[in-house]
């Protein structure tokens, strides 16, 4: 940790805790809803911290892995306001952020300050600039490929930035490959079929995620789970009360990806 | 008043096109020490002075130029209004005794232009019009207090500037200097000359006084810091601004106000002001996060100080009212604090077009529905989101493409959902669908555009997306499918 000097003793040790990858106490974590889920994380995802979440297929998982980030950030934040951070390239390839979307999904949209950037370093920058204010719940910080401006060191920056103001850091990255990085969890996240709702409609958000590196815990596991917008909870994919004909969502197809991802 | 070459040079010109050819727009000394006045044709003076230099007259590059001049005047007084072609008129009242007094002052202002080329005269009188008659025409260099008519006497009439066809009667009854018309009686003068003559000799008489424009309004509050020797360190800069900044805090704390824009002006000593502003988005005067933001400015975009700086001047242009606060009892009043100061460094580095709020807008186009707001001003009072319905699914996406992007759809039947989409060369296999939910376009604003049939469909990979269909079957001559968003 060569960036330390100035911080408080408590909060190094408080670090280094961290970074050795101890299991944080139970208070810094939040229950991300979905029994199972929280069950093999051992209560849920450190607060105080850093994830990143991939999108499986750059482009078109981009919205699976943004909207799976938005609902771990909904999670954090409690009723605190968010800050999301896009890069241009992002708004132009997936559309851009829509506040009736938003408020579809659970998020007041006048809780949400969006920030636009132009590249990856300006990305990165605000994303420095948003973790250190400590009356923000969340920050998501969208990125596209693999920019040189996002190292080992930039992202403990990030992650120590979040350990000092309390807010919860969401990385998510499209088109890129998993690399080493500070985050405490690392995902890879795809759209998985819903469970429908009756004349065969699609129904809620639907993901498979997959934990491809977790510092407290066991890694390579994926869930199939949905999002309850009434509850701002993940749930287990379940029928909706108006639903008739349930269907299996598909297992079977990320269990293939899961291998693929592990290998990677 | 502009640069002149060295007597050995050519004559130098600026050509203009005029009255049907090209004429001379103004002569270097040179130039008019062989005869060549401004209005000759180019054609005459090539004529007589075949060794001619000729450059284009280029007006915008005058005007640029004097504006530079004016700006660097605001080192004197923050009052400096321009007097195109070529005059500068600086209010000084007040301001003189910091240079010694208005004699000295005057020197200053002529030694600093004189050493930079330029060639430059000055005159320091009781209001702007006598001011600039007696520096255009006459020799005065400080008026004393009262002294404009004596010091006029001699101008001559020109020196009123007024149409042509005034001077030439003027000339013509005899009438050759302000000193004629001033022994006169001035009802027949003006029942003769017309009205705007006895307007003009009491402008320049200095007998009626007039506001100048300044180039930029008088800021309610600034400070400023001379230096002997230039400042060129940066963090010496940064120094400065950070003593002026809790300077004006200070004041304003004693007023009960707070800025909303924050100007410093950079004096190099070798002209060509440089400026940073930074804007919060509530009145504030708390003069760290106040340096935090010029310090993201200066981060941003760094000048270069070239020769040192040596006058450093905070202005604070927009204050508003604001109360003094103990922000540590409420910590709710806190935590906005905080947020409204972190949407102000944001928008000092990226600008305040990036750093947005959505606002709503009471309409069922999904297009026109909301609003990119920038976070720094007041969010309007837009209309409320809608309250989703508890057990539904979202019925809007969450990124939405503007425009609709154009895909080709296979559907079972012309005016059916559809059963399979390309986009971006992929086939998407529809598995589930939802609709059509049928939007209406708002005839009042677009009377032509046809309705919109959407439909929230889900791909075999568990993609989810919200289509429509324009021109409705049997009604429009064709249809058209497009993606308007992508559900999560």
């Amino acid at each position: 940790m060569d960036s330390a000097p100035g911080i408080p003793l408590a909060l190094r040790h408080a670090l280094a805790g961290l970074e050795r990858g101890s299991a944080p106490q139970a208070a810094d974590l939040f229950p991300l809803g979905a029994p199972a889920l929280d069950a093999s994380l051992g209560g849920g995802l450190s607060r105080v911290s850093l994830h990143e979440i991939h999108a499986v297929q750059g482009l078109a998982d981009a919205v699976a892995a943004g909207s799976f980030g938005l609902g771990l950030a909904l999670r954090a934040a409690e009723e605190r306001p968010l800050v999301w951070v896009r890069q241009d390239f992002v708004d132009a390839e997936t559309g851009g952020l829509y506040g009736a979307g938003l408020a579809a999904f659970g998020l007041d949209p006048r809780r949400l300050l969006l920030v636009r950037a132009g590249d990856a370093t300006g990305v990165l920058r605000a994303a420095n600039e948003a973790t250190r204010c400590p009356a923000l719940g969340a920050v998501l910080v969208e990125l596209w490929g693999e920019p040189k401006s996002l190292d080992l060191t930039v992202s403990r920056r990030l992650l120590l930035a979040a350990a000092r103001s309390g807010v919860t850091l969401f990385l998510i990255r499209l088109g890129a490959t998993p690399q080493p990085s500070a985050a405490a969890t690392r995902w890879a996240v795809q759209a998985a079929a819903s469970v429908p709702l009756e004349a065969n409609a699609p129904g809620r958000p639907a993901f498979a995620a997959t934990l491809l590196r977790h510092r407290a815990g066991i890694a390579g596991q994926t869930w199939n789970v949905e999002w309850d917008r009434d509850r701002l909870s993940f749930a287990d994919p379940a029928p909706l009360p108006r639903s008739v004909s349930p269907l299996s969502a598909g297992r079977t197809r990320s269990a293939e990806r899961e291998a693929i991802w592990r290998a990677g | 008043m502009r640069r002149s070459g060295g007597p050995d040079e050519p004559p130098l010109v600026l050509t203009e096109l005029a009255t049907g050819a090209l004429r001379l727009a103004a002569v270097s000394r040179g130039a008019l020490a062989v005869g060549l006045t401004p209005g000759l044709t180019l054609a005459d003076a090539r004529a007589r002075i075949p060794r001619l230099v000729t450059i284009e007259h280029d007006p915008a590059a005058d005007d640029a130029l004097l504006e530079l001049m004016a700006e660097d005047c605001e080192r004197w007084t923050p009052l400096v209004a321009l007097d195109p072609p070529h005059g500068l008129l600086l209010d000084i009242t007040g301001c003189a005794h910091l240079f010694g007094d208005e004699a000295a002052l005057r020197h200053r202002v002529l030694r600093r232009f004189r050493r930079a080329g330029f060639t430059v005269n000055a005159t320091v009188a009781g209001t702007p019009d006598a001011a600039r008659a007696l520096a255009r025409f006459g020799r005065a260099a400080v008026v004393p207090t009262g002294g404009e008519a004596a010091a006029a006497r001699s101008l001559p009439v020109a020196a009123l500037e007024l149409p042509d066809e005034t001077h030439v009667a003027l000339r013509r009854a005899g009438l050759k200097r302000l000193a004629d018309l001033m022994d006169r009686p001035s009802r027949p003068l003006s029942a003769r000359f017309g009205a705007q003559l006895a307007t003009r000799l009491n402008r320049v008489l200095g007998r009626e006084d007039r506001r100048i424009t300044p180039l930029r309004a008088l800021p309610p509050c600034f400070v400023e810091q001379n230096f002997p020797e230039p400042l060129a360190d940066p963090e010496d800069v940064f120094r400065v601004l950070r003593q002026l900044v809790e300077h004006a805090a200070k004041t304003m704390e004693g007023r009960g106000e707070g800025g909303r824009v924050f100007e410093a002006s950079f004096f190099p000593s070798d002209g060509g002001v440089r400026r940073s502003r930074v804007e919060t988005g509530r009145p504030s005067r708390d003069a760290k996060s106040i340096l935090r933001l010029f310090r993201e400015k200066l981060d941003t975009a760094p000048f270069d100080p070239g020769f040192g700086f040596d006058l450093i001047r905070l202005a604070v242009p927009v204050a508003e009212p604001l109360a003094a606060t103990q922000p540590q009892l409420d910590g709710k009043a806190l935590e906005d604090g905080e947020l409204a100061s972190l949407v102000d460094r944001l928008a000092a580095r990226f600008g305040a077009a990036r750093v947005l709020r959505f606002s709503a807008v009471d309409t069922h186009d999904p297009s026109r529905s909301e609003k990119l707001v920038p976070a720094t001003a007041a969010l309007p009072d837009g209309a409320s989101w809608p309250e989703p319905e508890p057990g539904e699914p979202p019925l809007r996406p969450l990124q939405l493409f503007e425009p609709p992007l154009q895909v080709s759809v296979v559907a079972e039947v012309p005016d059916g959902p559809p059963a399979g989409f390309r986009w971006r060369r992929v086939f998407h296999h529809v598995v589930r669908v939802e609709g059509p939910e049928r939007i209406a376009p708002e005839w009042w604003r677009d009377p032509d555009r046809p309705a919109r049939d959407y439909y929230r469909v889900e791909d075999r990979e568990g993609r989810r997306f919200w289509l429509f269909r324009t021109g409705l079957y049997g009604e429009a001559p064709e249809t058209n499918w497009y993606l308007h968003g992508l559900f999560a």
